[in-house]
């Protein structure tokens, strides 16, 4: 195919680097990659992945843009308050890059749509902060053999992970259930410094980029964690567990089910 | 005892400490939030009362980390905006 002068242009500081080039950029123009969350992780990824040109980006959010979501998800804007999220980050998205495709989901992930939502993606973006929907994630995007970033955020802290699902260790070999409700801070509880989700979603965002043009090392079996109070990176290496519940030799997960405390519930 | 914890060496004057005991010493305010890595082997949760910490141990808590995208929906539920 025939590359036009703009193409070359837009991409040039991709092209220029050995380990992406004009073959690393057309494979990104043919991923499809899902950002699950339009918050302050899915924020920063969804204007990189954008800018990356990154040819098709879903992303699934059930939120309206809600004036305390400012001060971090820089993907929305004071104008945009009251707008779904997902309207308002497609519409930045093809601000940047007009010829990408968008998919939106104004939805919740549950147990009946996950398998759905995810299919045909080459990679998913974990940027939600329920454990429940992370554990969804995780246990679905294992089965369906899709690899994906798990990242958190709280304070002045981050952690992020990469699953290549049967090769490397996933979420529930570090974490095996979910936490129990009344143990986690919540974010109006604990507060979040606005810049971190940008830390954190930055490196997810790299991540996917790696992985669809196979550039370096990814952040597999390894649970990267940082304080930027200290601002101090920690990496944990971390072994894929033979027991564990869902990629383990005998999952004992073959189904997803829907946690207790799914958010799908409340919309029933 | 010298262990390290996290990367970072800690002195234990006591003597036989297990898993729970030093989550205890490290003021780990929400065991049920902490992954525990001994050596690079996870232990398990019901054995953090049984499992006794040697000397140059490598220890890491591993903490449940939230995201960025969820809105609050009610109080029963993880999230956080």
């Amino acid at each position: 195919m025939e590359l036009s002068e703009a193409y070359l242009e837009r991409y040039s500081r991709h092209i220029l680097l050995q380990d992406v080039g004009v073959e690393g950029q057309e494979k990104l123009a043919a991923a499809k990659v899902l950002i699950v969350g339009a918050g302050g992780l899915g924020a920063p990824v969804a204007l990189y992945l954008a800018a990356a040109g990154v040819g098709t980006i879903g992303i699934l959010d059930h939120d309206l843009v809600e004036l305390s979501n400012l001060q971090r998800q820089v993907v929305h804007f004071t104008k945009d308050i009251g707008a779904p999220k997902v309207d308002s980050a497609r519409e930045k998205m093809l601000a940047i890059n007009p010829e990408l495709i968008v998919k939106t989901y104004q939805d919740y992930l549950c147990a009946a749509n996950i398998h759905e939502i995810i299919a045909g993606y080459d990679f998913v973006v974990d940027g939600v902060d329920n454990f429940p929907t992370k554990f969804l994630i995780n246990d679905a995007c294992v089965m369906a053999g899709i690899p994906f970033s798990h990242g958190g955020i709280l304070r002045f802290d981050g952690q992020t992970m990469t699953v290549l699902p049967g090769q490397s260790a996933c979420y529930r070999c570090v974490f095996r259930t979910p936490p129990p409700p009344d143990a986690v801070p919540t974010c109006s509880q604990a507060g979040v410094l606005g810049a971190i989700a940008g830390m954190l979603g930055t490196i997810q965002a790299t991540e996917a980029l790696k992985y669809i043009t196979g550039a370096g090392d990814l952040l597999t079996d390894t649970l990267l964690s940082f304080n930027a109070k200290a601002m101090t990176f920690r990496r944990v290496a971390i072994k894929r567990q033979p027991d564990c519940p869902v990629c383990g030799a005998q999952p004992t997960i073959t189904k997803l089910v829907d946690a207790e405390q799914s958010v799908c519930d409340l919309k029933r | 005892m010298n262990i390290r914890v996290n990367g970072e060496t800690q002195v234990l004057e006591e003597g036989a400490v297990t898993v729970a005991r030093l989550l205890d010493i490290q003021k780990v305010e929400s065991p049920d939030m902490v992954s525990v890595q001994r050596n690079g082997d996870f232990v398990e949760r019901a054995n953090f009362g049984s499992t006794l910490l040697a000397e140059n141990d490598e220890i890491e808590f591993l903490y449940f980390m939230g995201g960025g995208a969820c809105k609050c929906q009610g109080d029963s539920l993880l999230s956080w905006n």
